[in-house]
């Protein structure tokens, strides 16, 4: 098992302020948007966001997080459960641009489990979705509307993100394991 | 429930920062009393149901979680809130629920314990959430069943559930249980709840004064304290010296056939004696919350009041116990039960 940095933290630094400002010309402001982060690490990449666009458009983004362990579509056949972790949405998300922050996007079946969570919450005007890496391997029909990097993997590579509020450093590695292991290259 | 590493996410070895937080230190297939949970088991139970609170306050109080998992409530005693609590929390939860009330069902036609339950198991059920007069009667269906057992209140034995919604309401209200002192006045001989509190609390570090008149009180229960080694347990008679520098007082309900049966002299003196009053309450620290593990005599062991007060959060311990019972059904059912 090898680890290889893919990005540095003056990358992920320029992936979010990137991110913003697509996302303040995709939605002409940031009137009416909501950044809602996905437990752990979509939290403090909501804030950064939410952050930056404060600092170019000068109005307050609400920012919320998001525990999907209640929607996920697996649960029943997990020996060990996900701690839950408290959804906290501090508005009303009715009419709202919902913006999904999280940090790797692969199957999308978190996505999904999250688009639940949030209509359970309101009836949001749009959902969109920011990720910070894209590994590939979709096994539902769902797309990211903003990337910070396509990163093609292999199913048994894994892609670990690691934000400086939780692992005390920015970073994203790529695990590849060790020649001999079966290649199922994408 | 079988203990096993986390799940590996391809064929390789992971690294264990790889998986989403898991509960690998949950051990319970059962939830049968608390002496045999440890305070990390506690505080995970905690947590969950803080995530379940905000469910709780949403416009729709219902998550997918326990879709196409079935709870049966078995309840051989009456009861409201554990019953409707459990039930809230299954369909909050969306489980299917069932509840047979022994009173109206098979049971009546004389169907013996260890029957029904084989019955309820071969309906489907994933959870059994039982009451019974006998205690060690759902340590009795863990025998007969491979299904899950919550025991909802046993004989005198143990009311676990009830227990963690004392102690979650605390922690929620006082932001810790360790060092605090908690009094527990009245009839402690027939109380399961207490029982389950002694247990609980002790595990997380508070101290539990009993206070009860010497014949409502277990036998040997000064031994019990000695043997298993609870410095953290007293036994006071009076009631002022038992409520003073309290941080939380929880007077039990006084069944009013224990008075017949010979174990008070008269209903007044122990209203004389024992009744939580304004009065007595000032004996407490100033802020001391007011618990109750209904239903409540008012006017007996406590007055009305003091149930109504400020510092009464009677009906926080409901609330929180519908939030207590969703976190322990993802915990029994969350993941592979069978």
């Amino acid at each position: 098992m090898s680890e290889k940095t893919l990005m540095s933290p003056e990358d992920i630094e320029r992936a979010v302020v990137r991110i913003a400002h697509e996302i303040v010309e995709r939605n002409k402001g940031a009137k009416d948007i909501v950044l809602v982060g996905i437990q752990t690490r979509g939290v403090p990449l909501a804030r950064r966001l939410a952050a930056t666009i404060q600092g170019l458009e000068k109005i307050t983004i609400p920012v919320g997080s998001l525990d999907i362990s209640l929607y996920r579509d697996d649960l029943s056949s997990l020996d060990l459960k996900p701690v839950v972790q408290r959804t906290d949405v501090p508005t009303d998300i009715t009419g709202k641009q919902i913006i999904l922050v999280d940090d790797v996007f692969y199957t999308g079946r978190s996505i999904r489990a999250a688009m639940d969570a949030i209509t359970d919450l309101g009836r949001p005007e749009s959902i969109q979705l920011a990720v910070l890496t894209d590994r590939g391997h979709r096994e539902l029909p769902i797309r990211a509307d903003y990337v910070g990097r396509n990163i093609p993997t292999a199913s048994q590579e894994e892609i670990k993100v690691y934000i400086k509020e939780i692992d005390g450093e920015d970073k994203v590695t790529i695990f590849t394991p060790d020649k001999g292991v079966t290649d199922e290259s994408n | 429930m079988k203990v096993t590493e986390p799940r590996p996410r391809s064929s390789t070895t992971i690294p264990e920062t790889f998986p989403p937080p898991s509960i690998s230190i949950w051990q319970h297939r059962h939830i049968l009393d608390l002496d045999n949970f440890t305070q990390e088991e506690i505080e995970l139970v905690f947590q969950i149901a803080d995530a379940m609170t905000e469910v709780l306050t949403r416009e729709v109080k219902q998550v997918p979680t326990l879709r196409g998992k079935t709870v049966v409530t078995l309840f051989y005693e009456p009861s409201t809130r554990t019953r409707a609590s459990f039930e809230l929390a299954a369909k909050n939860l969306s489980a299917g629920t069932v509840s047979l009330d022994a009173s109206k069902s098979s049971i009546a036609k004389g169907e013996s314990l260890i029957d029904s339950l084989r019955t309820i198991q071969a309906l489907g059920a994933d959870v059994i959430v039982i009451r019974h007069s006998q205690s060690g009667a759902p340590y009795l269906a863990t025998q007969y069943v491979d299904t899950s057992v919550i025991n909802a209140g046993d004989g005198w034995h143990a009311h676990p559930t009830q227990a963690l919604l004392d102690l979650y309401t605390i922690q929620r209200h006082v932001g810790k249980l360790a060092d605090l002192k908690i009094t527990i006045v009245g009839d402690i001989m027939h109380s399961r709840v207490a029982r389950s509190n002694i247990w609980g609390m002790t595990t997380m570090g508070a101290r539990v004064v009993l206070c009860a008149p010497p014949t409502l009180l277990p036998r040997g229960l000064a031994d019990f304290i000695t043997h298993c080694q609870l410095p953290n347990v007293s036994i006071e008679s009076r009631i002022e010296s038992a409520l003073e520098g309290a941080d939380i007082v929880m007077p039990l309900r006084l069944q009013v056939e224990r008075q017949q049966s010979g174990l008070l002299p008269s209903l007044r003196e122990y209203i004389q004696l024992y009744q939580l009053t304004e009065e007595r309450l000032h004996l407490a620290k100033p802020c001391a919350l007011v618990m109750h593990p209904g239903p409540i005599n008012e006017g007996i062991e406590i007055s009305p009041e003091v149930a109504h007060g400020a510092q009464s959060v009677i009906e926080k311990q409901v609330t929180n116990g519908v939030a207590i019972r969703m976190a322990l059904l993802y915990l029994i059912a969350g993941g592979k039960t069978k």
